[in-house]
C-alpha cells in the first residue's frame, strides 16, 4: 500500500553511531540466551553456570590487615603508577609459583596483566591479523573466543577426548591450514581441568603435542588459570617446563587467591615479552600497583598454599557431589567427563537433545547452566553444556541436578513428539556465537 | 500505617523477561525522578510484602514482566495490601496476558484478528504431531506463526515458512511454556499503538512503526539500538491512522484494561487493520515503544510517568 505520510515523520534507529561502528561489533546484540543469565542471579535459581571462584574461605580479617599495612607504610606506591611490566618483587614470586609446575624462568620474562585475560587479549593484539588462524580446543574457553573474534581471527577447533587435546585433531588442522594457504599463528590451550571441558591433556600427549610445535614451527598459548587445583595429584608438569621458546604461558591468582585483584601473568621468550610489555603500556599504561602489591604482600605473609589447599579440597566435595547426583539421576544417554580438578564438567545430552534451545525450560526450573555452543567458535556444541560445581553447596548442586535431570525428560518427551534432531550447522566462522562471554 | 509519598517501581522477577523487567525499572525510575517523585526500584522477592506493609508507598509503578507481572498475580497482591499501583486490575490483566483469550474477546468485539488455533502440546503427543501439523497447515497456510500464549518480547516466536521448520519452532516455542498459538500470518506493516489514561479516559498516542533492519522483530532486534527502525508517527493514510488509533482503544476498553496499554497491529496491503496482542505492562527500555510514542506526542515521559502515578494513587 503506497503511504502518504499525514505528517511529517521521525525515522530512527535509537543509536545515532550505527553506521559508525567497526566491522567487528557485528554479533554484539542483545541474546536471549545472555537475557535468560539475569534470572540465573536470584537466589531461587541452583547456578551451575557461572565460573566465580568460591572465596568465602579467604582469612578476611587478615587481608583487612594487610591492605591497612599496605597503606600505612607504602601507600603512595600502591596507589601510583608502575611499572608496564609489573612490579619486580611480585614477578619473582610468580617464577616460585610456576616452579610447582616445574618451570625454571627468570623474571626478566615475566609480564603482569590484568587477570591472564588480558594476557591473551595481548598476546593475540601482537601475533595476530584480521584473518589469521587460532587453533583452539574443542570446545574452548568462551573468553578467549571472544578475544579472537575481536580481532578478527578465524577460529579452528581441534577435537579432544577424555586425555585432553587429540594430537591427530591437531595436525589435521595444522594440515588443513597449510592447505588452504593459511597462516596459524598460535594453539591456544587450556591442558589442566578444562574449562569448560574438564578434561586435562595426559603427558604423552603433552609430549607429542610439543613435538608437533617443534615439527610444524607452532607458538603454543599455554593457559593455566586452574593448574593448582588438582584434586589428587601434585601438580602437573606444565608444557612451558619442557620447551622454552614455542610456549607462551599464562598464569592467574584469579583461582588461588582472589578474582577481584585483577592480576595475572604471561611467561614468554624474550622478544615477546618485549612486545608484550609494550602492548600493555598502550593498552593499561601499567597494572594495578595496588592489586601487585596485595597479592606480593600475601604471597610472602601468608601460607597461601595452605589457602589453595582448603579450596581444592572444598571444590574436590563439590566435584563428588556433582559426579554422584549425576549418577542417581541423569536419563539413559546422558554422558560427561569427570575432572581431576578444577570447577567444570562437561554434560553431553542424549542424542537429539539441544541445550541452548532446552534452556529456558531449566530456567523455569530453576535450574542454569551454560550451553555448549558459547564454547565454539562455529555453533557446534549444541547437544553439550557446561556445568560448574565451584560455588554451589553440595546439597544445592544435588538439587540443581535434580532439577536438570527433570528438565531432560522433560525434553525427550517433547522431542519424541516432534522427532526434532538437534541441528548441526556447517563449520564457519560467518555466525559466531556471542553468547555468554 | 500512613502511605509515604514515595512510588515504588517494582522491577525484576523471574520470569525470563527479568532483564528487560530491570532495564524498564531503571528507566522509568529516572522519568519519574526527573518529575520529582520520590522513587524506590525494588526486586520482588520475599521481603516484598512485609516491607510494603511496614511502609506502605504512595502508589506500585509494576514494569514485571512474563509471569506473575503480567498475569495479574502481582496486582492481586497489591490489591490484598490495598496499595494502588499503576496499570490493569488483575482480572483483565489476566484476559489480556493470555493471547487467545484476548484475541477472542475483541474479535467479538468486531475487531479483525488473524484466524488461529491454540494447542498443548500433550495434544500433539497424544494425537501424533505429524498429522496435527499438517492439519493446522492446511488450515492455516503458510507463512504461520507459532509463538507461546502467554509472555512477550517474543520469546519462543517463530514465522514458518515451510512445513519441514514447524516440529523446530514447536519444541522452540514450548520451551517457554505449555500452550502455542499457531496464527495465520499477515503481510504488512507492523505498527503498534500504545494508549494512557491518566483520568481522562484512554488516548491513543501516535503509532510507531517498526521496519526491523533484518527483517524480524526478534529478541534482538527489540533490544539492541540500532537493529531496529522506528517511524514515528507511523506514515499511514489518515483513515488508517485513526482506524489503529481506535483498535488500540477498543481493545484496551474491550479488555478492562486501565492506565496504560500497547497494542501491536498489522496493516495489511489494503489498509485493514488486524490485531496481534496487548500489552498490559508496555515495555519501557530504551529501546521499547511506548515511550517512542511519548516523544512524537511530544510529550515528556517523566511527565506522563508522573500524572499515572497522580491518577493511579487518587483516593
Amino acid at each position: 500500500m503506497q503511504q502518504q505520510p499525514a505528517r511529517h515523520s521521525r525515522e530512527t534507529r535509537l543509536d545515532m553511531y550505527v553506521d559508525r561502528y567497526a566491522s567487528r561489533t557485528r554479533g554484539m546484540t542483545a541474546s536471549e540466551i545472555r537475557a535468560l543469565f539475569a534470572v540465573a542471579s536470584r537466589p531461587e535459581v541452583v547456578s551451575l553456570a557461572g565460573g566465580m571462584p568460591n572465596i568465602s574461605g579467604l582469612p578476611l580479617d587478615t587481608i583487612g590487615s594487610m591492605v591497612h599495612e599496605l597503606v600505612a607504610e607504602h601507600g603512595t606506591e600502591a596507589m601510583q603508577y608502575g611499572s608496564g611490566q609489573g612490579v619486580p618483587m611480585l614477578r619473582e614470586q610468580i617464577c616460585d609459583v610456576m616452579a610447582l609446575e616445574g618451570i625454571e624462568a627468570h623474571p626478566d620474562d615475566v609480564v603482569v596483566t590484568v587477570g591472564s585475560q588480558q594476557a591473551v587479549d595481548l598476546v593475540t593484539r601482537i601475533f595476530c591479523d584480521p584473518g589469521d588462524v587460532v587453533i583452539c580446543e574443542a570446545p574452548s574457553y568462551v573468553g578467549a573466543l571472544g578475544v579472537f573474534r575481536a580481532y578478527e581471527c578465524e577460529v579452528v577447533h581441534a577435537e579432544m577426548d577424555a586425555d585432553g587435546l587429540v594430537p591427530a585433531a591437531l595436525r589435521d588442522a595444522l594440515a588443513a591450514a597449510a592447505a588452504a594457504g593459511q597462516r596459524v599463528k598460535f594453539l591456544y590451550t587450556i591442558p589442566n581441568f578444562h574449562n569448560p571441558a574438564g578434561v586435562s591433556l595426559s603427558e604423552p600427549r603433552r609430549r607429542e603435542v610439543l613435538e608437533i610445535a617443534r615439527e610444524h614451527d607452532l607458538l603454543v598459548l599455554e593457559d593455566n588459570p586452574y593448574g593448582l587445583l588438582g584434586f589428587d595429584e601434585e601438580p602437573r608438569r606444565a608444557l612451558r617446563a619442557d620447551e622454552a621458546e614455542r610456549v607462551v604461558y599464562l598464569g592467574s591468582f584469579s583461582k588461588t587467591f582472589a578474582p577481584g585483584m585483577r592480576v595475572g601473568w604471561a611467561l614468554a621468550p624474550h622478544a615477546v615479552r618485549e612486545k608484550l610489555v609494550l602492548a600493555q603500556e598502550s593498552s593499561t599504561l601499567c597494572p594495578p600497583s595496588f592489586s601487585q602489591l596485595m597479592i606480593s604482600s600475601y604471597l610472602a605473609g601468608q601460607d597461601w598454599m595452605g589457602q589453595v589447599k582448603q579450596f581444592r579440597e572444598m571444590y574436590r566435595e563439590r566435584r563428588d557431589a556433582m559426579l554422584e547426583a549425576l549418577d542417581d539421576l541423569m536419563p539413559d544417554g546422558t554422558t560427561w567427563t569427570v575432572p581431576a580438578g578444577g570447577f567444570y564438567v562437561w554434560l553431553t545430552l542424549p542424542p537429539g537433545l539441544d541445550a541452548k534451545a532446552m534452556l529456558p525450560r531449566a530456567v523455569t526450573a530453576r535450574v542454569a547452566y551454560v550451553p555448549g555452543t558459547a564454547f565454539y567458535a562455529d555453533e557446534f556444541g549444541s547437544q553439550c553444556m557446561r556445568l560448574s560445581y565451584c560455588y554451589p553447596t553440595p546439597e544445592r548442586i544435588r538439587e540443581g541436578v535434580r532439577r536438570l535431570a527433570a528438565v531432560v525428560e522433560q525434553e525427550l518427551d517433547l522431542r519424541a513428539t516432534f522427532g526434532v534432531a538437534t541441528k548441526v550447522q556447517p563449520r564457519s566462522y560467518d555466525t559466531p556465537n556471542t553468547d555468554l562471554t | 500505617m500512613t502511605q509515604s509519598g514515595r512510588v515504588v517501581v517494582l522491577a525484576g522477577g523471574l520470569s525470563h523477561e527479568r532483564d528487560v523487567s530491570l532495564r524498564a525499572g531503571r528507566r522509568v525510575a529516572e522519568a519519574l525522578r526527573s518529575a520529582g517523585v520520590e522513587v524506590e526500584v525494588r526486586d520482588v522477592d520475599s521481603s516484598l510484602v512485609p516491607s510494603l506493609r511496614a511502609d506502605p508507598p504512595r502508589c506500585v509503578f509494576p514494569l514485571l514482566y512474563g509471569e506473575s507481572g503480567e498475569d495479574g498475580t502481582l496486582r492481586e497482591v497489591l490489591d490484598l495490601l490495598s496499595i494502588p499501583y499503576v496499570g490493569s486490575p488483575p482480572s483483565a490483566s489476566r484476559l489480556a496476558f493470555d493471547k487467545p483469550v484476548a484475541k477472542a474477546l475483541v474479535a467479538a468485539a468486531g475487531i479483525r484478528t488473524p484466524e488461529s488455533v491454540t494447542l498443548p502440546h500433550d495434544t500433539f503427543r497424544e494425537v501424533g504431531a505429524t498429522a496435527l501439523i499438517e492439519v493446522v497447515v492446511d488450515r492455516l497456510g503458510l507463512p504461520l506463526v507459532v509463538k507461546p500464549t502467554r509472555g512477550g518480547s517474543a520469546l519462543g516466536c517463530s514465522i514458518v515458512t515451510e512445513l519441514a521448520e514447524m516440529p523446530g519452532a514447536m519444541v522452540g516455542c514450548f520451551a517457554y511454556g505449555p500452550f502455542a498459538l499457531l496464527e495465520r500470518f499477515v503481510d504488512g506493516t507492523e505498527v503498534t499503538v500504545s494508549v494512557i489514561d491518566t483520568g481522562s479516559g484512554p488516548q491513543a498516542l501516535p503509532a510507531v512503526e517498526i521496519r526491523p533492519v533484518d527483517g524480524r522483530y526478534d529478541y534482538s532486534a527489540r533490544y539492541t539500538a540500532g537493529s531496529t527502525e522506528f517511524v514515528t508517527p507511523a506514515k499511514l493514510e489518515a483513515d488508517v491512522e485513526a482506524e489503529v488509533a481506535r483498535v488500540a482503544v477498543e481493545a484496551h476498553r474491550v479488555l478492562g484494561l486501565a492506565d496504560l496499554s500497547r497494542t501491536d497491529l498489522i496493516v495489511d496491503g489494503d489498509g485493514a487493520v488486524w490485531f496481534l496482542e496487548v500489552n498490559v505492562a508496555p515495555g519501557m527500555t530504551e529501546t521499547s515503544l511506548l515511550p517512542l510514542s511519548v516523544e512524537a506526542a511530544d510529550l515528556d515521559l517523566g511527565a506522563v510517568c508522573r500524572a499515572l502515578v497522580d491518577a493511579a494513587a487518587k483516593p
